[in-house]
């Protein structure tokens, strides 16, 4: 029992993982492929917000009457990650608003069609 | 200053390209890019200098002590990949100037300068960073200004390439996220030196294991190891010249350097080979790939994505020495590393020349050029040589380790695929030099014009690096034997 209420944090990572990935490898939308990006992305993020949490710990400030504190280390690394996924997806969006321009499609089997004719 | 060399070599490019942006000046940019990338090379030599007479360098960035603090570590497999890839930015960057008038819309000229130096940095940062984390940061700086500096092709083509860049590349480094998080979770340290030692505990927990898995595969789909290597054909084939020759030369390279600091100094040689099948995995799919690419590009028809392919299968013999876990095999790979660096880019480099001349890189276009573009076309045929592995070219030296490896570990049945493979890279080459220099040039089709001078030069200087690295093969190989004694010799997880 405590496998799977102990471990919930971890199934939901695996399951938002596994969703986002799908999303990638089965979407021929480009901009779907972004979103199921972003939610691999997020899967990580909150393992390692899982990873930093101490049982019974309280936010790592210093305050009276509280002794055990959560690790704050992974929360600001995963700022950064966060960071980069932010810069990630712009840069795909952007990537996508020329190819929309460019090709006038976002579908990319459609872009592969036109590739091949040209 | 001296003491201070080792942030120097990241923190130069990094300031300079947002300085590059404010200050858009089309001249301007390109003499400051051209200084600070110069500048980034000298670092590096003297960076090897302090190495090779105080041994390894460990500098804590911000005074703070390595365990907590983020740490600069140095040493001479560090040393080594540095100079390629500052060597290569520089030398790309004093060959581009010409090359991106004619490829880069005239707006982007001052941008595309802007990406390189962050490109720079980023590849730098992976290499002399002694933090797991800083790896990541660092991964995405590269790889983000990447994605950019393809999608400047004048081809339309470029934007999708560069998209499916940015999707395979973005897996991939997350991927590395997750190993990464998954030994922070074992080990909370994240300095590579301290989680060697840490990961001995607890190398038997399925979480390192899991976080072995995890790093592999997404190390293995940025240098584009066999069959993680659908992203790059296209990318090369359709970005700028000068960004496939920056890229060719210095992104994958830096890969399979992050595949030996975390399979070697951080896992050590007994968890990664002895109780993972990675020496196994590692040589099924370089064996694969030297011959799958190679026949692959037999039979392309635009020269650039031939080349691209051929890529794929010389990152297969780097991958194939390090397979073998010993210090013959690893010396191969880390100076197939070098020197496929210095070939790779100087063939793309001269095959910008070729765009810059004629538009164009497909085989049809290009027969009958070399007698009009002699120079061009010789640097061509030197390079291609230089990857069948021709004695006297920089190809032969890493092509006689593996060979000599192989047969030193038993493999000989490999020793022999390496010299067949050889022979497909004879092949392809060989169809290059014989339309460019024994066919009539196309009816239509005057008299073609020498490249610039100012491309020539950078590329013969990277044609003579390849003859000097083959003839005086002491200067790269003694540097990689070193690595890689020490690679071998640092015990990590047990």
């Amino acid at each position: 029992m405590t496998d799977v209420l102990g471990l919930f944090n971890y199934w939901i990572v695996i399951v938002l993982m596994m969703t986002g990935f799908y999303i990638v490898i089965a979407r021929h939308n480009l901009i779907k492929k972004l979103i199921g990006l972003s939610v691999f992305q997020v899967s990580v993020f909150l393992l390692y917000i899982t990873i930093g949490v101490i049982e019974g710990g309280t936010a790592p400030i210093v305050a009276e009457g509280y002794a055990v504190y959560s690790n704050p280390l992974p929360s600001v690394l995963i700022l950064t990650a966060i960071v980069v996924g932010v810069a990630t997806i712009a840069v795909g969006l952007a990537l996508v608003v020329r190819i929309q321009e460019e090709y006038g499609t976002i579908e990319e089997d459609e872009i592969q069609a036109q590739d091949h004719k040209a | 200053m001296f003491e201070h060399l080792a942030p120097l070599q990241v923190v130069l490019p990094l300031l300079a390209s947002p300085v590059c942006a404010l200050i858009r000046h089309r001249r301007t940019v390109h003499m400051l890019t051209l200084l600070v990338t110069s500048l980034t090379f000298g670092i590096s030599l003297m960076l090897s200098a302090q190495v090779a007479e105080g041994g390894v360098i460990a500098y804590a960035l911000g005074g703070w002590a390595a365990p907590v603090g983020i740490e600069y570590r140095i040493d001479a497999l560090t040393v080594l990949v540095l100079m390629i890839v500052s060597g290569i930015g520089a030398a790309v960057m004093w060959y581009s100037h010409e090359s991106l008038d004619i490829e880069i819309p005239y707006d982007q000229y001052s941008r595309f300068h802007v990406m390189y130096l962050l490109s720079l940095s980023g590849l730098l940062g992976i290499v002399i960073t002694g933090d797991l984390f800083n790896v990541f940061v660092f991964l995405e700086i590269s790889a983000l200004s990447s994605y950019v500096l393809i999608s400047l092709g004048r081809d339309r083509r470029a934007l999708a390439a560069a998209y499916q860049y940015l999707i395979m590349g973005t897996i991939g480094a997350t991927f590395i996220l997750i190993g990464i998080g998954l030994m922070y979770m074992m080990t909370g340290t994240l300095n590579m030196a301290d989680m060697a030692v840490r990961l001995r505990g607890v190398a038997e927990t399925r979480t390192v294991l899991a976080a072995f898995g995890f790093l592999t595969i997404g190390i293995g789909i940025k240098m584009a190891l066999f069959p993680f290597h659908l992203w790059l054909p296209n990318a090369y084939t359709y970005a700028p010249s000068v960004v496939t020759a920056f890229l060719a030369g210095t992104a994958t390279k830096v890969a399979v350097y992050v595949l030996l600091r975390f399979s070697l100094s951080v896992y050590g040689v007994e968890f990664s080979f002895e109780r993972m099948p990675l020496s196994t995995v590692l040589m099924v799919l370089a064996l694969v790939a030297m011959f799958s690419a190679s026949l692959v590009a037999i039979f392309q028809q635009d020269v650039k994505r031939l080349l691209a392919y051929s890529s794929v299968a010389q990152i297969g013999y780097m991958v194939l020495g390090i397979s073998f876990a010993s210090v013959l095999g690893l010396t191969g790979g880390i100076v197939h590393m070098a020197n496929h660096a210095v070939m790779k880019a100087m063939l793309f480099c001269a095959l910008g020349c070729v765009v810059a001349r004629i538009g164009s890189t497909h085989i049809d276009d290009m027969r009958g050029i070399g007698k009009d573009m002699p120079l061009t076309m010789g640097a061509f045929v030197v390079g291609g040589v230089g990857l069948i592995g021709v004695p006297g070219t920089a190809g032969f030296i890493s092509k006689w380790y593996l060979v000599q490896a192989a047969l030193a570990g038993g493999y000989w049945p490999i020793a022999a695929l390496i010299l067949a493979s050889s022979l497909l890279a004879v092949v392809y080459v060989w169809r290059v030099v014989e339309v460019a220099w024994f066919e009539a040039p196309p009816p239509g089709r005057g008299k073609v014009r020498e490249a610039p001078l100012s491309m020539l030069v950078p590329m013969w200087l990277l044609v003579v690096a390849t003859v000097w690295f083959g003839v005086d093969g002491e200067l790269t190989s003694g540097l990689a034997r070193r690595a890689a004694e020490a690679l071998l010799g640092s015990g990590g997880a047990a």
